[in-house]
């Protein structure tokens, strides 16, 4: 026996070639086919191997092999290895590549398990600090410090940006290994597809997945039982298909991205119980190309999945069977919306279609199709082993569960964050976040994406489910929000977010074709200080007809950066067109740059670095800049080391 | 069928169930622009200038694809509806050469129609617009793609010739485009030159070369004319201007090979009082050749020629 | 796939992409996996490729075309031996990205999609690399690089012959 998933001894009756409805509690609680006490241990053994208790004498150093990646986490993990050989601690210490934890600001992050030891930053010449430090004190300075008080923190658990969250999709994420199926299983993995399978009708999954009020993660927030219910009942019986929903596009959006890289049985295990639900014997998981390591382990998980008998057919001699395909994408926002996924999936460009009736009458081939995002089918094991009811519990009135934030831009604590939905967004800011980077002031967070809205200081309060986002004009959307300081120029923001759906916008109907072109011309227009006051009606007219009759949710939503920023930061909008003026000093063509007299010592370093030669001045005298010959670039203002150089 | 009973433009209407509001709306002799839509071209519903209001909608829904309901309350030229159709009119002309006085589509063009019908002047929007060559480099089709407002029936049209689909979408974005393999020209294609995406274009993208600069279309009467050179039975159209016949359309496909070149060709040698001289492209390149040769008659014609003795 | 020599061996390419059409023939909607694995083939999608490719799918080459040029993954054209990919993301866009974005194509000489002369590197941009954390980040062929400065972004560079 070499993990969780084997056989005991010879005696051990469940296996793989002879599926049955106890063959995971049997992995997991076992030997249940069989009395024996040392196999009992063996199990035992094994499973504390996986999620060992304190003071068993078992340590597992748990290296990020997600995002970290970037940040050289994999060095780590090999010199680790190498250090763990060589002092012969390979028996009592386990190095484990284990999916993100979440806190990317402060990766490569390295954790000590049982005890939460948390180290951040790591390079591979902390490796041996750390060997030599198992058993013994922690090391010190590779603990995060908290900005409020000062002082290291040891246990990640204290660490304010987790002590603050409410891990439960992410549960596993960050502590198991993503591409080992017996750490699934160890974590309690796969008892909910037993459960359906022996202990309830389709109907009846159904029925708790709605009474837990889960509703889609991937932007519109549709009520998941509802739609599960609709492919139950859907009048083809031929063949129906379970999608997953993993392109995710957003720009700032990776929680997808972590699940699947961190738990991706917890993905499969969804799509099994809604393939059940739903009377589908085929998933497709469409993953966007620009994730290959995701692809790669769920390729891991499913061949282990199928190995071991929990996918593919006869599931646990249920007679249920059910197979799940990848489908990678190949590079287009679009597809992200259900029907181009549909179409992409199909073999065809990714252009969405006019739905006659719902997905789960007529989606892909034209069959009854559950279309879920990765988040959705990985909230769904827990519904189902905790009963919808305990979910419901979680959340506000209309949105229940947590939600997978990404948390971006100006902020301190750049990551992943799973909160309880009616949070709000200073809790999420200021609290989980850590508040705005270097001091400055928060001016907006842009909630949802490119679909969504930039909310100012009056909504931070804001408790934020589904409803209420739409209600201030952002939307939950995948769950990025991007924080902006006073630096960040609105007018700009809306301009990048248009320029990223204008550049992703399929061609196929006019008005998100054409329309967000002329809207991107005019936002850039402003930006270059040729505005023309007429142009805030055009743009708001252009939404307008661009919400009302584009053809899919990704035009219909395209005009919503624009929209809120002009409800909300209506003055920089004028400020730009009509005194030519960029308020947040971001609009390179609107900076007039000036050098202070004062503060110049005349080293003369912004002049060598002035491509335009515009700036003049006597050596040990206040360099002077010329405002006709200057570019703009911005090149004076970087390098000055006395901050003489202003720009407004 | 059953019929359904909805509301548009606060007249009660009935229309079988399954219809589409379009279709509800045509058969009240209500007015309802469409570029994409074609019945023999099943729907795609991506121009959105047949948008209409239904009651209870948040969004304007494209009445070509939106089946009626019962108690379906609909409004074809509300303040949305116009400002909607407006906006589009604009944002297409604001990407077409507003060259209607040379265009030979000039009075049969349904973008200059419903601007005409919407108050539309003129683009409304600066910036970058397409700059395409224009294709004149096989005898029979001119492609000009900078009028081209992406309605797609050339391409459902061509889809639906056996063995062909010589165009389709390419690119995406702003710069989608309906094209053959590798942006090429449809000289350098596998195109027969059936005509058949001259005759459902909607607007001056697409023309017959060998009518160009013969007359303007509102001088030009057409009369049906069905082919006779095979089984098939196509319809054609003999173009006509004061009395003479200037060239040969088109027109609805029989069963079989529908509207082939050869086809035309032998309705334009029958009617033509100045028929051009036929080109058949031989490896890459089109040159003339007889006119036994272009309808594949040289056999035949050398057979009755030495059968008659000269 | 491609020896590091420099000889160039068609034969062989030849041979998998014929492989991996029959495998895909029978699979529904096996266009665009077809394609990406005829891409890993030949590092791009010259037009024969996509005849064939075709002809054994018995799809319209203009079909075909239209997939191909609709997703941002496929090439018509050859490209660098390295793959730079800048990320355009809303945080890397917040913190610089366009600069380092400046500094890079000024330093290769290319534009947005350009390769190189001596096919050394190509520029492209991504919407978003998921590596926020690490704003302004860029991927260079499967290394992703983060926390770049205009300076930093070129010498980085430099590593990728």
């Amino acid at each position: 026996m070499n993990n969780l998933m084997d056989k005991c001894c010879d005696k051990c009756a469940h296996s793989p070639q002879t599926p049955c409805k106890d063959y995971v509690a049997c992995r997991l609680d076992g030997p249940i086919c069989h009395q024996d006490e040392a196999c009992k241990e063996k199990r035992a053994r094994f499973r504390d191997e996986v999620n060992p208790a304190p003071g068993q004498g078992r340590t597992v150093i748990c290296v990020c092999a997600g995002g970290c990646i970037s940040s050289g986490s994999m060095k780590v993990y090999d010199k680790l290895e190498k250090a763990l050989a060589e002092k012969g601690l390979g028996g009592s210490v386990e190095v484990r590549k284990v999916g993100c934890h979440g806190f990317c600001e402060m990766g490569p992050i390295v954790t000590l398990e049982p005890d939460k030891v948390f180290y951040t930053r790591v390079t591979e010449d902390d490796v041996d600090e750390i060997v030599a430090s198992i058993g013994g004190q922690v090391v010190e300075r590779l603990l995060f410090t908290d900005p409020e008080t000062g002082g290291k923190v040891t246990r990640y658990d204290q660490v304010p940006f987790y002590a603050r969250q409410q891990k439960l999709v992410l549960k596993n994420c960050g502590f198991i290994s993503p591409e080992r199926i017996d750490h699934y299983v160890a974590m309690g993995g796969y008892r909910a597809l037993v459960k359906v399978l022996y202990g309830m009708t389709p109907r009846e999954v159904v029925d708790d997945v709605k009474v837990s009020g889960l509703r889609g993660r991937g932007g519109a927030g549709f009520p998941t039982g509802a739609k599960w219910e609709g492919a139950l009942n859907a009048r083809t019986k031929d063949k129906r298909y379970v999608v997953c929903n993993a392109d995710e596009g957003d720009p700032g959006a990776f929680m997808d991205r972590s699940v699947l890289e961190g738990d991706p049985h917890a993905v499969l295990e969804g799509m099994i119980v809604c393939g059940y639900a739903t009377g589908s014997d085929e998933g497709y998981i469409y993953v966007r190309a620009e994730y290959p390591m995701a692809i790669y382990r769920l390729k891991i998980a499913i061949a282990q999945a199928e190995q071991y008998g929990l996918l593919g057919d006869n599931i646990l001699n249920s007679g249920f069977n059910f197979h799940i395909k990848i489908k990678a994408g190949a590079g287009a926002f679009v597809c992200g919306e259900g029907t181009a996924l549909m179409t992409s999936i199909e073999g065809n460009r990714g252009m969405p279609r006019f739905k006659v009736g719902r997905s789960t009458e007529k989606g892909l081939w034209d069959k009854p199709t559950t279309l879920n995002n990765v988040e959705t089918f990985a909230n769904v094991p827990m519904i189902i082993n905790q009963g919808g009811g305990w979910y419901a519990a979680i959340g506000t009135e209309k949105s229940k569960g947590t939600k997978i934030f990404s948390l971006t831009g100006k902020v301190i604590n750049t990551g992943l964050v799973e909160v309880p939905m009616g949070a709000t967004l200073r809790q999420i800011i200021f609290d989980v976040g850590g508040g705005i980077m270097g001091g400055k002031g928060f001016k907006a967070v842009q909630a949802g994406g490119p679909s969504g809205g930039c909310l100012p200081t009056e909504h931070l309060d804001l408790p934020i489910d589904y409803d209420s986002l739409g209600a201030v004009g952002a939307m939950m959307g995948s769950g990025g929000l991007v924080v902006m300081d006073d630096t960040t120029c609105m007018v700009d923001v809306a301009r990048y977010f248009l320029n990223f759906t204008q550049s992703e916008s399929c061609g196929k109907c006019t008005p998100c074709r054409e329309g967000t072109k002329r809207m991107l011309d005019i936002l850039t227009r402003i930006c270059e200080g040729k505005g023309v006051p007429e142009d805030i009606e055009t743009l708001d007219r252009l939404s307008r007809v661009i919400v009302k009759t584009s053809l899919c949710g990704l035009g219909q939503s395209a005009p919503n950066p624009v929209m809120s920023t002009l409800r909300y930061f209506k003055d920089e909008y004028l400020a730009h067109i009509n005194e030519k003026r960029c308020p947040a000093g971001t609009c390179q063509a609107l900076l007039v740059y000036s050098i202070n007299a004062e503060k110049c010592t005349g080293c003369g370093l912004c002049a060598k670095n002035c491509p335009a030669g515009a700036i003049t001045g006597e050596k040990k005298q206040p360099h002077v800049i010329d405002i006709k010959a200057c570019i703009k670039c911005g090149n004076c203002f970087q390098k000055c080391k006395f901050g003489a150089v202003e720009k407004k | 069928m059953d019929n359904v009973n909805l509301t548009i433009n606060g007249r009660q209407v009935s229309a079988p169930a399954g219809s589409t509001i379009l279709d509800a709306a045509v058969a009240q002799g209500i007015f309802i622009p469409t570029f994409c839509h074609d019945p023999n071209l099943p729907g795609v519903a991506s121009c959105r200038i047949c948008v209409v209001e239904v009651k209870g909608q948040k969004n304007l829904t494209p009445s070509c694809m939106t089946a009626v309901r019962e108690g379906m309350v609909v409004e074809t030229e509300s303040p949305a509806v116009v400002e909607a159709r407006k906006t589009i009119l604009e944002l297409i002309l604001a990407n077409h050469p507003q060259d209607c006085l040379t265009c030979e589509k000039n009075g049969d063009c349904r973008l200059q129609d419903y601007a005409f019908i919407y108050g539309v002047k003129e683009g409304g929007f600066t910036g970058e617009r397409h700059n395409y060559a224009i294709e004149e480099d096989n005898p029979y089709i001119i492609r000009d793609m900078n009028k081209c407002i992406l309605c797609g029936k050339c391409v459902r049209t061509c889809a639906q010739v056996e063995g062909r689909a010589v165009i389709d979408y390419a690119f995406r974005g702003f710069r989608t485009k309906v094209a053959p393999p590798m942006n090429n020209t449809l000289g350098d294609s596998d195109c027969v030159y059936c005509g058949r995406c001259v005759a459902v274009c909607p607007v001056g993208a697409l023309l017959y070369k060998p009518m160009a600069g013969k007359g303007r279309t509102w001088e030009i009467a057409r009369e049906p004319v069905t082919c006779s050179f095979c089984e098939s039975g196509c319809q054609f159209y003999l173009n006509k201007k004061g009395g003479r016949v200037i060239g040969v359309s088109a027109g609805s496909p029989g069963l079989g090979r529908p509207l082939c070149l050869k086809g035309r060709l032998g309705m334009e040698l029958l009617y033509c009082d100045d028929p051009v001289t036929p080109q058949l492209k031989k490896g890459d390149v089109f040159q003339e050749v007889s006119w036994a040769e272009a309808l594949g008659l040289k056999g035949v014609i050398d057979k009755i020629k030495k059968l008659e003795g000269e | 796939m491609t020896c590091k020599c420099g000889h160039v061996d068609d034969s062989v390419k030849q041979e998998d992409l014929q492989a991996a059409i029959e495998k895909f023939k029978a699979v529904k909607g096996g266009l665009i996996p077809l394609l990406q694995e005829a891409q890993d083939i030949y590092g791009y999608l010259p037009k024969e490729v996509m005849q064939q490719i075709s002809s054994g799918l018995s799809i319209p080459f203009s079909k075909t075309f239209g997939v191909v040029t609709f997703y941002a993954q496929f090439h018509l054209k050859p490209r660098g031996r390295n793959i730079i990919r800048m990320c355009q993301g809303t945080a890397c866009h917040v913190r610089g990205a366009s600069r380092v974005f400046d500094a890079v194509s000024e330093d290769l000489g290319v534009g947005i999609n350009g390769t190189t002369g001596d096919l050394r590197f190509t520029l492209e941009t991504v919407a978003c690399l998921g590596a926020c954390g690490l704003a302004p980040a860029m991927m260079v062929n499967d290394d992703t690089h983060g926390r770049l400065t205009p300076e930093k972004s070129v010498v980085t560079l430099k590593q990728y012959e």
